[in-house]
């Protein structure tokens, strides 16, 4: 259905194949989140990877620090309809945090888990292949809290609301669990360029 | 599935009514009508005619209890996509596309229980106006307070409607927060939100607040559930909705 009198602000065609469809362009880092911003201390910060309910490695700040370090610069796009290109960010990618574990992603679902008590749930297979990290630095800085920080799960290829904020663990699932906003009608996957962002969107 | 929650459905333009300098309330029939709960939003779709598509969220400032027409609270974004084209294009019989209602968390009604606390800013008062409306409705008597942070009094949505429902007398208060203007009613401030104004707010509660809605911009939204926990309050009874910046 055409708007009348609707023209549109377009987004400049050199970047226009990096937006995806309904996403506009932003130049600042709007944040959401659904309570108050956590200050989780370093000394109380650890991170436990689970398979099923059975915790199999945790990490303390330092000892998590001390993992491979890795850098993406990439797009990120908000449910909301903003999208952020080339944003930098630094941690550890979830193919480097098993390893370091020894395990094997071997159930297809993850379930991210935050201080807050939020949840997002996900394919595991959108976290392996060097897709996904769990990020401790932004734009050159330690991740700040109402950003995620001091860590957050970073999968920027799907919606912004998958990459966890205040990460506290991973855990892999044999059942695709619902986590907080997927209980509250949004999307079980989140992909963008299919615009998943409703539970009913095919 | 036109009735699936989120399919998207053709909304009338009824009324447009100017609020404060900044923010008109645009009335929207959608067809067919949806229920919703107060607190939540909906998608707003425009299409220019080369199909180009934009798209934002926009809290209903309305109660559930009507509706047929769901208002929606617009301020006005310099060279904002599209609330600039509502301020400046839409006029009543136009149509545009909403998909709705989208949103489980920042959610109350009255079988949720009280007391109530809802603090908000600028536009983010319509979805914290549809809890005090539905409570109305109602004939609810839950304590409810609702703490309005704004430049000037005249910038205070809804001012008029909230004086009158704090003046029914069944446990609805308002308490005005001013950045650049003198209060003039006892009991307001003549600063921003801080720990001291939110303290305050919770002292007005004849219990500590069962829930409290948040609703602003995102550095509002920082400071005052900041505020209010450093007031005494959980974090865990905060519920948040940031509409950018
Ligand atoms: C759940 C939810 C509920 C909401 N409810 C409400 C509500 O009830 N009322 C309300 O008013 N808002 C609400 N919002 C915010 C609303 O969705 C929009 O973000 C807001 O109206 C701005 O959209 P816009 O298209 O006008 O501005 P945009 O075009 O998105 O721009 C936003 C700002 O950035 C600037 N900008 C960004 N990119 C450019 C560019 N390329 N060129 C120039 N300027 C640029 C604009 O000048 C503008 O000031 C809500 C948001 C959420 C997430």
């Amino acid at each position: 259905m055409i708007t009348r009198g609707f023209t549109g602000r377009r987004t400049p065609e050199d970047v226009a194949a990096r937006v995806p469809p309904g996403q506009a362009l932003t130049t600042d880092f709007p944040v959401l989140s659904a309570g108050p911003t956590p200050r989780i201390k370093l000394e109380d910060w650890s991170f436990t990877l689970k398979v099923g309910p059975r915790p199999v490695f945790k990490w303390t700040w330092e000892e998590f620090n001390a993992l491979p370090q890795t850098s993406y610069v990439r797009d990120i796009h908000c449910v909301t309809t903003w999208s952020k290109l080339d944003t930098a960010w630094e941690g550890v990618t979830i193919d480097d945090l098993l390893k370091a574990a020894g395990v094997e992603a071997a159930k297809p679902f993850v379930l991210a888990h935050g201080f807050d008590g939020y949840s997002t749930n996900l394919p595991a297979a959108d976290l392996a292949g060097d897709k996904a990290m769990i990020a401790l630095k932004y734009d050159g800085e330690p991740l700040a809290p109402d950003h995620g920080g001091p860590a957050r799960l970073l999968v920027p290829h799907l919606y912004f609301w998958k990459s966890a904020k205040w990460v506290s663990g991973l855990q892999f699932t044999d059942v695709d669990t619902a986590g907080f906003w997927e209980l509250r009608g949004y999307h079980m996957v989140g992909d963008p360029w299919r615009e998943q962002r409703y539970h009913d969107d095919p | 599935m036109n009735d699936a929650p989120s399919a998207w459905r053709t909304a009338t333009i009824e009324k447009i009514v100017p609020q404060t300098s900044r923010v008109s309330s645009f009335f929207l029939a959608p067809e067919p009508p949806f229920a919703f709960r107060a607190g939540q939003h909906v998608d707003v779709r425009l299409t220019a005619a080369d199909g180009y598509q934009a798209r934002r969220s926009y809290s209903i400032a309305s109660a559930p209890e009507n509706n047929r027409s769901v208002e929606l609270a617009i301020e006005e974004l310099e060279e904002g996509e599209v609330s600039a084209f509502f301020h400046e294009v839409a006029a009543v019989g136009d149509a545009v596309e909403i998909r709705g209602p989208i949103g489980g968390h920042f959610v109350w009604s009255v079988e949720d229980g009280g007391p109530l606390l809802l603090v908000g800013a600028g536009s983010g008062v319509a979805p914290l106006m549809a809890m005090a409306r539905h409570r109305a409705a109602r004939g609810s008597r839950i304590p409810t307070l609702l703490l309005v942070a704004a430049r000037t009094w005249d910038d205070v949505l809804f001012r008029e409607e909230l004086l009158e429902l704090e003046a029914r007398g069944d446990g609805f208060a308002f308490v005005v927060a001013l950045s650049r203007g003198a209060a003039s009613r006892a009991g307001d401030h003549g600063r921003r939100v801080d720990a001291a104004i939110a303290a305050d707010a919770l002292s007005r509660l004849p219990a500590s607040p069962l829930r409290t809605f948040v609703c602003g911009s995102n550095a509002f939204v920082e400071t005052a559930s900041a505020g209010l926990v450093a007031g005494g309050l959980a974090a865990s009874v905060i519920r948040t909705e940031r509409y950018g910046g």
